[in-house]
């Protein structure tokens, strides 16, 4: 890394579905790198089933917590629909990831709206420029890691394989963030998150 | 995983802007903190209360809160009390009168702005309290300034004689910066000593301390337009064709913006440093004050004869942005999206939801089938107000729902009593709404009271209180027996209901609106999210395949364990299922069951 690393990141997904602490381990890779780092989070009402997103933004030096429109280098969405609901943050070149979840909301399930079908599919056909989407089953792969809940850790694997940062910054932020049990779990989701990139995609 | 990670190597923090607060209060050698929980201020007090030097609790509201830490101050020590926007308003006359006294050891008040309103019912701008209570109020702009203009505070507290305020917005509350820690200072409890001109505010002594205080804000005056008053401004010199006034999150969104601006930045956002703004003012050719909410600083300015631009420029509502500044002073910036977002399919809103096996959910329910005037509260159950429950009527303050029940009894003769209810947590129900039943019982009112008894002030992220039985510390404590209280008051009819049988529920509400006298009913089951409110796992729903109709009627009791699939057929997600049992009872064939059933 001759020019220092700036990144701008999007945690986006559902209340409850892990997205603070993966703003939590993504600081924490920033500080281990040595840059000004910024996460903003959501807490309170909207955590209850809504919509939410964690900002993240590691640079030489950073203002404004928040990403703008066209701004982020990563989207990484932990449910089809809130990928939909946030593309627009994504920047020409940058790259969204996509749990394979669907999650319907309370719009949905009371008839007032319809869950739109083919989201991973209509995002990367309508992705302009070099940008990239890349979507795989999260929860299965942290399933079969030993627990679903490191889905966001297993997103963090595969956005990892897409930067130029070492793999064991992210596996000292791991033992930094989480307590004993937990890491063995996650340091192996980081893993297959990291595997799928290689696997789905040439570089 | 709560605690801030410790970086070997580095002595940079990662910490959220109320953990920095913490912190400030823990080097600041501060020993009493009281507050009530409320979002965005929560983790302030929820943090302060892992250091074991500090002396925390949970107060019954804020009022409380901050004259527990007005005594604490009386008695020497550092002290305070930290609440959102809101929570001000309750606490507002101890606040105003606090100032007339000054104090002995440094007083702090904490109070956090909901600029966009992530989380509160309104958007008020609490730095009119600074102005109208006389107090100075800091406003930091990252987590690092969080840790020291807390320790500032304290320091001015005790130099001016004076509470001061802290003034926060959700942005820098939940923000994670970089923090470098400092050593904490050992600060000796100050003597107490008996002084009725200062402490006793009676006519004949608080006319001689207005005189006092008066005194004090003009020395405060002098000394900032002197610049001798330590993190009121920083100003950083760069164009002279444009110059920004500001403070708080909105410095960040100015240095990012405009970065070859001159910017004088405030530390203390009231009272203001005029003569040092004049002189700035003066010295570029473009003056434009950036500040969110109300124009506050504006008034001030243009009060004082400067000449400037502020919200003719912006707006009043929700919070600032990079792209706002842009649109102002950068409108040819054009934007490189990696989507067209105008030939995208819309996605169909998320409005959050109760959660999988919410106490409050069947309660609702049942008020939805009764169809009934619902007067709401604050707490996770506001959301009883939204589909599918669609029953609540009006929402305003905490504690309000016992008020709003009783003034629709009174201005019908006793009619709307007999359709309509108020529901109220147990934490809000304590916080102001046992005030609000005692003046129902005792004017004669024949309205409802439904206290929806999770055990826990939910909203904000699971605090004790005083019926849960558990201290901040989450060791035992005296537990308030709701129901022996009601009673105390004079309530003579009280029932208790379990609120995930709807059928009960509807029951026990029919026959309690027919009372002509106040009823209470007590709808008890604690919260899903925490034990012993977590179901057990074995517990969790099945579905009989072979019974569903596809008729769906569990999909509509929004449960986020519950989705329809592409078959038509429930799918029930065994991770987020929390065995509450209350699809099961919506369902007429019998085709879900509880684990233990099925």
């Amino acid at each position: 890394m001759s020019q220092p690393l700036s990144l701008n990141i999007a945690l986006v997904g559902v209340g409850g579905q892990g997205t603070l602490v993966a703003g939590k381990l993504l600081g924490t890779v920033a500080n281990l790198l040595g840059l000004d780092v910024k996460v903003s989070e959501v807490h309170g009402m909207s955590q209850r089933g809504g919509s939410v997103i964690t900002y993240v933004r590691m640079a030489e030096t950073v203002a404004s917590p928040i990403i703008e429109p066209a701004q982020a280098d990563f989207i990484l969405s932990f449910e089809e629909l809130e990928a939909l609901r946030w593309a627009y943050l994504l920047k020409a070149g940058g790259a969204l990831l996509v749990n394979n979840l669907q999650i319907p909301p309370a719009t949905v399930s009371t008839g007032v709206a319809k869950y739109p079908q083919g989201i991973v599919s209509e995002l990367d056909e309508k992705a302009l420029g070099q940008s990239k989407v890349f979507s795989f089953d999260a929860q299965k792969l942290a399933d079969e890691a030993g627990s679903y809940r490191a889905t966001n850790v297993v997103m963090l694997g595969a956005m990892s394989r897409l930067t130029a940062i070492d793999p064991d910054i992210f596996a000292k932020a791991i033992d930094l963030v989480f307590p004993e049990k937990l890491r063995a779990v996650n340091h192996k989701a980081f893993q297959s998150g990291s595997d799928i990139i290689k696997y789905t995609c040439e570089f | 995983m709560d605690k801030p990670a410790n970086f070997a190597g580095l002595d940079r923090q990662l910490l959220l802007g109320n953990e920095a607060i913490a912190r400030g209060a823990f080097e600041a050698g501060v020993k009493v903190i009281s507050s009530y929980p409320g979002t965005p201020s929560t983790e302030i007090t929820v943090n302060a209360a892992k250091y074991p030097r500090i002396y925390t609790e949970w107060a019954t509201n804020e009022k409380v809160g901050l004259e527990v830490a007005y005594g604490a101050s009386l008695g020497g020590g550092r002290a305070m009390s930290c609440m959102k926007h809101v929570g001000l308003n309750v606490a507002a006359d101890p606040l105003f009168t606090s100032s007339y006294t000054g104090v002995n050891g440094g007083l702090v008040i904490v109070v956090a702005d909901d600029p966009g309103m992530h989380s509160s019912q309104n958007e008020q701008d609490s730095r009119h309290y600074a102005r109208a209570a006389k107090l100075m109020m800091f406003e930091p702009a990252d987590s690092q300034e969080c840790l020291d203009m807390t320790r500032q505070a304290f320091a001015l507290s005790e130099q001016y004689d004076t509470p001061v305020l802290l003034r926060l917005t959700t942005r820098i509350s939940h923000t994670r910066t970089q923090v470098t820690v400092g050593e904490p200072i050992e600060q000796p409890r100050r003597a107490y000593v008996k002084d009725m001109m200062k402490y006793v505010m009676m006519p004949g002594m608080a006319i001689k301390r207005h005189v006092v205080i008066e005194g004090r804000q003009s020395q405060l005056q002098k000394d900032l337009d002197s610049g001798l008053v330590p993190g009121a401004f920083t100003i950083t010199r760069k164009s002279e064709k444009l110059g920004i006034l500001t403070s708080g999150m909105a410095y960040q969104y100015v240095r990012e913006a405009l970065p070859d601006a001159s910017i004088f930045k405030l530390g203390l956002v009231y009272p203001l440093p005029i003569e040092q703004i004049r002189a700035f003012a003066a010295s570029v050719e473009r003056f434009v004050i950036v500040e969110e909410l109300d124009p506050f600083i504006e008034t001030e300015i243009k009060a004082a004869g400067i000449a400037c631009e502020g919200k003719s420029l912006f707006t009043l509502q929700g919070e600032y942005s990079l792209a706002l500044l842009n649109k102002v002073f950068h409108p040819e910036t054009v934007l490189d999206p990696a989507y067209d977002t105008s030939a995208l399919t819309p996605a169909p809103g998320r409005p959050p939801v109760m959660c999988a096996g919410c106490p409050h959910k069947g309660l609702f329910m049942a008020l939805n089938r009764l169809k009934l005037t619902v007067a709401g509260d604050i707490g996770c159950y506001t959301l009883g107000a939204l589909a599918p429950t669609n029953a609540m009527d009006a929402c305003l303050c905490m504690g309000a729902s016992v008020g709003m029940a009783h003034g629709l009894d009174q201005v019908t003769d006793h009619e709307l009593a007999r359709k309509s209810v108020a529901v109220i947590g147990d934490s809000t129900f304590l916080h102001t709404g046992v005030s609000s039943l005692i003046n129902s019982v005792y004017n004669g009112s024949t309205s409802t009271v439904i206290i929806l008894d999770n055990s826990i002030t939910g909203m904000t992220g699971h605090q004790q209180n005083a019926a849960s039985g558990l201290d901040i510390h989450n060791q035992p404590a005296p537990e308030l027996d709701l129901e022996q209280l009601c009673r105390a008051i004079g309530v003579r009819s009280i029932y208790e209901v379990d609120p995930a049988d709807i059928k009960a529920c509807v029951k026990v509400i029919k026959q309690a609106v027919e009372e002509p006298q106040v009823t209470v009913i007590i709808a008890k089951r604690p919260c899903a999210l925490i034990p012993p409110g977590i179901g057990k796992k074995e517990e969790v729903v099945k579905l009989d395949r072979d019974k569903c109709t596809r008729c769906q009627a569990c999909i509509k009791i929004m449960c986020p364990a519950l989705l329809a699939g592409p078959d038509g057929y429930p799918q029930i997600d065994p991770n987020i299922c929390n065995a509450c049992h209350l699809c099961t009872r919506v369902c007429n064939f019998g085709a879900l069951k509880g684990g233990n059933e099925a």
